[in-house]
């Protein structure tokens, strides 16, 4: 029972994992990409269309990637390209993916298909407890994870990830060393959407095995959360994940055993939860700002 | 790759045209869309910008779906102004609905007139407190206002949808998610032309969100409140010099905004519905967004920035009966137009030109 439940955690928070992984990578280089929850949809349809209509799942989660990585490149293009404010660039990313992905999955609305199997590690699945939590999920979460740690170890230990986190704390000093500021952005947007594609593509692949519009239901805002919460650093962003994976689940598994609470009132507990967290982390300015990158959000042109 | 330089000024007419290139460049892609996904272009935008708006009641409805839009833009109109990012003005609604909604299903038996002030009252008051949240948490903690603004939006949601079920569902409702009908004297009247009779939908919180835009715009352009707001968000560090409060002004802004969502909320709730239900916005707090941007964030294009976004609106229920489409097209329409104002507002601000990447010599302006 108790393995059950921890393993729903941990599959609740994967697509938490990927998204927000993939918005630090963005914001680290210096852009508040708002559109996460757009690009999770659009990664959620193609996969979902690419698995009902083919049914290879690997192909699912590739074109779930893919399709969060276009709609980033739609963001870098207005964002970067025409050097459009950030925030409102991000909000209309997020209305035009919901839109277009509730558009393109309309055909597709009341079919199912079959999730993703698990990969059990040989011996190590056969351990008590952890066997079953650890060593048999899914293929996407051990790519989260592993993504993850590539991500955490690209930023503090190469030199690409040092130019990133160049661009992001000074982009004109960054200009000024010969560093192409947008192409490093550019990459760093796409790569943030793929990581947005692949954990909406979670949802329709192995969460619930149908579409529906809008089936992200704010994850990509908790997502942008996240990278708060973890104040811009990556491990802390998998802490972070399954505390909200935790909190989701207890209200599910609450209103499932009839707690007297309303149901309402356990369903708004991961955003006020969000809430309260944010502010915990942000009124420690020491702490929350030690990795914040100073350009975030400010718009770079190379003539002025 | 595209490279930018700075004008030196902006000419006139290039403010007046980047609304209208937008729209049409909007025009463009979604049939380019509709093509691509086996619709007839034509048909579709026809359906979309042409069908809703044929005969003289049906303009006058668009009015009447305009209407909370307008007010609400009015208000985010400030906030942007200052550099606040209020994204939860559609929660704001919602709790400005149930704050008015509270005064017509307790007191069902005030008269009109000391009625309707108090739903007003009650009205802003309630998006104003929703607002104070994120407010006050932006200006002790430094916590984030657009995370806080939108999940109190999804918090709102739950909110409502559990007093409709809860302690304020009607007994005599059959099971149904309903509040009480509202008393005569909570509702807000269609307007009644002479020699006409009534046109549409047409009632009375349309005259009002056409003043309370009238009003924004004397506010922010007349007003020192104005001054601080625009100074604010457009020169802190000289607003700080002044002696403006940073914080007074967020707070200030979030108020506004959060008010006037309120009252739209109260007046789309007394106006169209006369009870409460679970969702009583559809989106209009996010919509408005769109508005406020079309309408350069000035509070007297407002109006016919919204009357454009509420035409795309009823073109999403009309080609829904008429094609078959699903209602969320309309949001592919929404966010490409967002997408092509701001685009539009870069090549206001700098000669745009596309370059291969040579060297990253620093351009010098010829404005």
């Amino acid at each position: 029972m108790l393995e059950q439940l921890l393993l729903t955690v941990l599959m609740t928070s994967v697509p938490l994992i990927f998204a927000a992984t993939g918005e630090l990578v963005a914001e680290r280089s210096g852009v508040l990409n708002l559109g996460v929850e757009g690009m999770m949809l659009m990664g959620a349809v193609g996969a979902f269309a690419t698995a009902f209509g083919t049914g290879n799942l690997w192909l699912a989660i590739i074109v779930g990637g893919l399709a969060g990585a276009l709609t980033g490149g739609v963001f870098a293009l207005f964002a970067l390209g025409f050097a459009t404010n950030q925030v409102a660039t991000g909000l209309a990313l997020t209305i035009f993916g919901t839109g277009l992905s509730g558009l393109v999955g309309a055909p597709l609305v009341g079919h199912a298909i079959d999730g993703l199997p698990q990969i059990t590690i040989p011996v190590l699945s056969n351990l008590p407890f952890v066997g079953a939590l650890l060593f048999s999920l899914d293929p996407m979460a051990y790519l989260a994870v592993a993504l993850l740690a590539g991500v955490a170890w690209f930023l503090k230990r190469t030199r690409g990830g040092l130019v990133l986190r160049a661009v992001g704390d000074n982009h004109d000093s960054a200009h000024a060393l010969g560093y192409s500021v947008l192409r490093v952005r550019l990459l760093a947007v796409l790569f943030g959407g793929m990581m947005a594609g692949l954990g909406g593509a979670y949802l329709p692949l192995m969460l619930t095995p149908h579409w529906a519009e809008g089936m992200t239901a704010g994850r990509g805002w908790i997502a942008l959360a996240l990278v708060v919460f973890a104040s811009w650093l990556p491990w802390r962003v998998l802490v972070g994940a399954l505390i909200f994976g935790g909190i989701t689940i207890m209200q599910l598994a609450g209103q499932a055993r009839g707690w007297t609470v309303p149901s309402q009132f356990l369903s708004m507990l991961p955003y006020l939860a969000t809430i309260a967290v944010l502010v915990v982390i942000s009124r420690n300015r020491e702490f929350s700002l030690a990795n914040f990158p100073s350009c975030l959000g400010r718009v770079f042109h190379a003539g002025k | 790759m595209i490279t930018l330089s700075q004008r030196k000024t902006i000419p006139l007419r290039l403010t007046l045209l980047t609304p209208v290139v937008a729209i049409a460049l909007t025009l463009v892609i979604g049939a380019v869309i509709f093509a691509t996904l086996g619709y007839h272009p034509g048909e579709a935008l026809y359906q979309f910008f042409v069908a809703p708006i044929s005969r003289p009641d049906q303009v006058a409805d668009l009015f009447v779906k305009a209407c909370p839009l307008i007010i609400i833009a009015s208000g985010l109109v400030f906030a942007y102004r200052a550099n606040v990012w209020n994204i939860g003005a559609e929660g704001q609604m919602i709790l400005g609905a149930m704050f008015g909604g509270w005064v017509a299903l307790t007191f069902p038996d005030l008269s009109g007139w000391v009625m309707m002030p108090a739903m007003i009252a009650m009205g802003m008051l309630g998006g104003f407190l929703w607002a104070m949240i994120p407010a006050i948490l932006k200006t002790r903690f430094n916590t984030n206002e657009i995370l806080v603004s939108l999940m109190l939006t999804y918090v709102a949601a739950l909110l409502i949808d559990w007093t409709v079920r809860g302690p304020w569902r009607d007994p005599m409702s059959f099971g149904f998610p309903l509040s009480p009908m509202y008393a005569d004297a909570a509702l807000i009247t269609r307007v009644y032309l002479p020699g006409f009779g009534h046109l549409g939908g047409l009632h009375w919180g349309v005259i009002g969100a056409l003043v309370i835009a009238v009003a924004a715009w004397f506010v922010l352009a007349r007003t020192l409140t104005g001054f601080q707001v625009k100074v604010m968000g457009d020169a802190p560090r000289a607003g700080r010099f002044a002696g403006f409060n940073p914080s007074l002004v967020t707070i200030m802004v979030l108020g506004i905004s959060g008010a006037a969502a309120g009252l739209a909320g109260m007046v789309e709730v007394s106006a169209n519905m006369g009870q409460l239900q679970p969702e009583i916005s559809f989106g209009y707090g996010f919509t408005a967004i769109i508005v406020a941007f079309l309408a350069r964030l000035n509070p007297l294009a407002v109006i016919g920035a919204g009357l454009i976004v509420a035409l795309a609106e009823l073109g999403g229920d009309s080609a829904q009966i008429a094609l078959g489409m699903p209602k969320v097209v309309t949001g592919v329409f929404k966010g490409i137009l967002l997408f092509m104002l701001l685009a539009g507002e870069t090549f206001n601000r700098f000669h745009v030109r596309l370059k291969m990447p040579v060297t990253a010599v620093r351009e010098v302006s010829d404005a």
